[in-house]
């Protein structure tokens, strides 16, 4: 009776142990961080012990060195000229994947008519197509943001037919059984149950939109993180190249957690269970 | 001039569909009538057509044969008198119960007010949610989800009810339950109920009448009214009368789905 007392003094759970690894891999900022700062520890050591020039690798020093190599406020204009570019084409792939999406998925006649076509389009290196576009679409903005269009509009209306296509059938049929406007149908059902599906395909596309903008600066552009990269490394000035590298990174990073950050804000129920 | 209008006849209805592997006939000859405010189950093997019968009371989709016909009119096109509860009860995630419930009104004309709110909200209370009117669906146990999915049909108002298997996604005492609850509604405000299931007890103490349906193509083989009074409760499948009746269905069904 006395152990019974003594064993129970407060109502606190008695928890599980937990080994070192378990721990760890409930700490989700730790160990990504840990992973990163070891690759750069390594990356600085091994170009010292092994002497690479910095033409092949340059160590994180040298690149850090190399973000001096221009002043902020030009830093500035490579990344808005860049930032620009791969959302206007984004902000275009997305109007325009909408009512595709929407025509796809309510019309099994427009989808085999049109979806092959969609395919085709997506064959086309927009790499290769990129010099052509410009010779048809001059040098200004037009042709840098039609071909940030083409490389990231693919996966937006494929992830939005799918989503709109996933609705329970029966709410399709509740929703024709009410005698409800068409457009309703789209926007009170089949659009928010697509939510889900058209944030996986705006994140994968955000990050294509910054490839597209960057592929766009590497055929004609006079400003730009791309343009900048392709400059520098033509000067042979390989560090100042990969801080440009770095800005690109941390620019898809940061869009990418954006539109992660205005799905957890704002639609909180699309997120997976697990992730809540 | 007809004096007594079935809520809901089929006559001699067939319903073939074209499918990649050819036309499939899913009803055969079907004529059934519901009266007004009975409680009839329609008890059938899976693929047996019983939720055909139901879309096409609906005016979901149209007989290839055969008339339906509901309050003596023929079923031309989809029809807001019925409410319809499916086997999940299939809310919108993003919606409180409440939201859920009104949803009907807010898709039909754009819009809710307050009276429509406040409907939803007795609906809510008559099927025993009150308190949870601001809960999301995610937050709520199956039999829970389907009280909802159940106010939602309410909602209109309907004068029929088509049931699609609505308790099967359930475990079996949340099964009886609702079972139990779904009769209190039913008397407490009496509608025309097509209750499909594939459950014989269920059929048997819930509905005055059980239609028992033969396996593809779906055909009625037998309408018998239930030789029970109400109300009803858990004892009162347990007499020798009652088990030798649902015995008689088991045997109705087996025997045709080995012929």
């Amino acid at each position: 009776m006395s152990a019974e007392t003594e064993a129970a003094p407060q109502d606190r759970p008695v928890l599980p142990r937990q080994s070192l690894s378990e721990r760890l891999v409930r700490m989700p900022v730790v160990l990504p961080l840990f992973t990163f700062l070891s690759v750069l520890v390594l990356w600085e050591v091994g170009t010292r012990v092994f002497a690479v020039p910095s033409y092949i690798l340059p160590a994180p020093s040298r690149i850090a060195t190399g973000f001096g190599a221009v002043d902020l406020p030009r830093w500035i204009a490579h990344i808005w000229a860049t930032l620009r570019v791969a959302l206007m084409g984004y902000g275009a792939a997305i109007l325009i994947s909408l009512p595709i999406a929407i025509g796809l998925a309510k019309s099994k006649l427009l989808s085999r008519a049109l979806y092959p076509l969609l395919v085709v389009i997506q064959s086309v290196p927009v790499v290769a197509v990129a010099p052509i576009i410009i010779v048809v679409l001059g040098t200004n903005d037009a042709p840098r943001v039609v071909i940030t269009f083409m490389i990231s509009f693919f996966p937006l209306v494929v992830s939005m037919t799918t989503g709109l296509m996933a609705t329970p059938p029966e709410l399709i049929e509740l929703s024709r059984s009410l005698r409800a406007p068409q457009h309703r149908e789209i926007t009170q059902i089949r659009l928010p149950y697509a939510t889900p599906y058209i944030f996986s395909g705006l994140k994968i596309s955000i990050t294509l939109a910054v490839i597209g903008a960057v592929v766009s600066e590497f055929v004609a552009a006079e400003k730009g993180i791309g343009y900048f990269i392709q400059f520098s490394t033509s000067m042979f000035k390989l560090p100042q190249a990969w801080a440009g590298l770095a800005i690109l990174v941390a620019m898809s990073l940061v869009l990418f957690q954006s539109v992660s950050l205005i799905q957890r804000l704002f639609f909180p129920w699309s997120l997976p269970k697990a992730t809540k | 001039m007809a004096l007594v209008k079935d809520a809901i006849s089929f006559e001699g209805v067939g319903q073939t569909f074209l499918t990649d592997a050819g036309p499939l006939i899913a009803l055969k000859g079907v004529s059934l009538t519901l009266d007004q405010h009975e409680f009839v189950a329609v008890l059938g093997p899976s693929g047996c057509g019983k939720s055909t019968l139901l879309r096409l009371t609906a005016g979901l989709m149209m007989p290839t044969q055969g008339r339906v016909s509901v309050f003596g009119k023929p079923v031309d096109g989809p029809r807001d008198d019925v409410g319809i509860v499916f086997q999940n009860a299939t809310l919108l995630p993003w919606a409180n119960v409440e939201d859920n419930v009104v949803f009907p009104a807010k898709h039909m004309r754009g819009r809710v007010d307050d009276k429509d709110r406040d409907q939803a909200r007795r609906i809510i209370a008559t099927v025993g949610l009150e308190g949870f009117e601001k809960r999301l669906p995610g937050e709520l146990s199956g039999g829970m989800q389907q009280r909802v999915g159940i106010a939602r049909a309410l909602f209109l108002n309907p004068d029929i009810l088509l049931m699609d298997e609505p308790f099967s996604a359930l475990d079996a005492l949340t099964r009886d339950a609702m079972g139990f609850e779904l009769l209190r509604l039913w008397q407490a405000s009496p509608k025309t109920v097509m209750f499909i299931t594939h459950s014989i007890p269920e059929a048997v103490l819930l509905a005055d009448r059980v239609v028992v349906m033969s396996a593809r193509p779906g055909g009625v083989i037998a309408d018998l009214p239930v030789p029970l009074g109400r109300p009803r409760d858990e004892t009162s499948l347990r007499t020798a009368e009652m088990q030798d009746y649902m015995a008689h269905l088991r045997g109705l069904l087996i025997h045709k789905e080995i012929a």
